[in-house]
């Protein structure tokens, strides 16, 4: 199952300057764990006391995450996986 | 109507349907146009109420400078209002937004501070804090933190909305400060049961979040992830298109921030319909398109456009 994962400019050091990578899991959690095997210390840059981090944002389909079932949302094949940090928006 | 000055003529703006964009009789849209305020966004209810708050707590005296960061809006709104009340105002903005803006500040008198155009609002925010605290005799209303924002909003915008949509089952706005968010989405949820609102983010290009690391990330100081109950990121290529459908079905000449909220209500429309509910879906219109036509949004391909917007603050 495959799940397409946009990594924003300031984690791509994790990613071997990659914009885009793929990854599977049932679960944003299981991406996240799978992405870890192949892109080592992003984990940790997302992810913190088993919570998203305060000021990153995940978008699954443009959808925030926090409003579906964070973590635990489930993923299907295709779907696409938007990772931004938090920033002040217009005003 | 009659009012005694333009500041009086505030609000009330009109909720107009959407017969053509709604996707069935039962799943009904309709726009505040908020365009209809004396300076043509909705960010003179906000602005306003701000300057009374910070005039009532005895902080503005006449001949005062007023500090903001803005990206647009709440600096021309604050322009027209400091320039009818004698204050000075100093606006910080990124350098990436439109002409059209800068020439309105510039016509109401304010003097415009550039910030960098990598990091956006977030760079806006960073040196309008650094100034503030170079001038303590200044008075930064800081609108993603006052509460008097989202307190407009609660008190106005909410109210007009339920008043002219008792049926209202959901409420889509732009979420930028977060200000017209929390403010309506707090009223109609003690009005309301059941309410669902919806926040639209604009997604920009990679540019503007250009932080040097994550922690300088930033949530606005107003923000209750708890008065919403659905969140959605829209790009630019989106946003320019329900511009256009807005302008084409249904006459509306709104800004780009508008097809960000629209494309989000009319995703929420897509879902009750499937589940074959009924649905009084009502969105706010931020400003018209005046200030973007320099941008490219409104001619040409959506490919052209969504070039011409990467980069820039388009919302």
């Amino acid at each position: 199952m495959a799940v397409e994962v946009r990594i924003p400019t300031i984690l791509r050091q994790h990613t071997g300057g990659a914009k885009t990578v793929e990854g599977s899991g049932d679960t944003l959690s299981a991406l996240i764990d799978d992405l870890e095997s192949r892109h080592s210390g992003l984990r940790d840059r997302l992810v913190e006391n088993g919570e998203l981090r305060r000021f990153v944002n995940v978008y699954l389909n443009d959808e925030d995450v926090r409003f579906l079932d964070g973590l635990k949302t489930p993923l299907s094949d295709g779907d696409a996986v938007t990772v931004l940090p938090a920033v002040a928006g217009g005003s | 109507m009659r009012y005694d000055s333009l500041l009086d003529s505030l609000g009330r703006t009109p909720l107009v349907g959407l017969p053509k964009l709604a996707p069935s009789p039962d799943v009904r849209l309709w726009a505040k146009l908020e365009d209809r305020n004396p300076t043509g966004s909705v960010k003179d209810r906000p602005a306003l109420r701000m300057i009374e708050a910070a005039e009532a707590a005895g902080e503005l005296t006449p001949g005062c400078t007023i500090l903001e960061p803005t990206s647009g809006n709440t600096g021309i709104s604050l322009a027209m209002a400091a320039r009818l009340k004698g204050y000075q105002l100093v606006c910080v903005m990124p350098e990436n937004t439109s002409e059209e803006r800068r020439q309105l500040l510039r016509m109401w008198g304010a003097q415009i501070v550039a910030s960098p155009a990598e990091g956006g609002s977030n760079e806006a925010v960073r040196v309008a804090k650094q100034m503030a605290s170079e001038h303590p005799d200044w008075v930064m209303l800081y609108q993603y933190g006052n509460p008097a924002n989202a307190a407009a909003h609660y008190d106005t915008t909410g109210p007009e909305l339920l008043d002219d949509l008792p049926e209202i089952t959901h409420f889509v706005g732009g979420l930028g400060t977060t200000g017209t968010l929390m403010g309506v989405g707090r009223y109609l949820r003690a009005k309301v049961p059941g309410v669902q609102v919806v926040a639209a983010e604009p997604r920009y290009g990679e540019l503007v979040y250009g932080l040097r690391n994550i922690d300088e990330g930033f949530i606005p100081e107003l923000y209750d992830e708890s008065v919403l109950t659905a969140r959605f990121s829209v790009g630019p290529r989106d946003a320019v298109k329900r511009t256009r459908e807005l302008l084409d079905a249904e006459g509306i000449f709104a800004g780009i921030s508008t097809g960000a909220v629209l494309h989000a209500a009319l995703g929420v429309a897509r879902k009750v319909v499937a589940a074959g509910e009924r649905a009084d879906i009502a969105f706010i219109v931020a400003d018209a398109g005046w200030k973007y036509l320099s941008t490219g949004a409104y001619e040409g391909t959506l490919d052209e456009a969504e070039e011409k917007l990467e980069g820039q603050l388009w919302a």
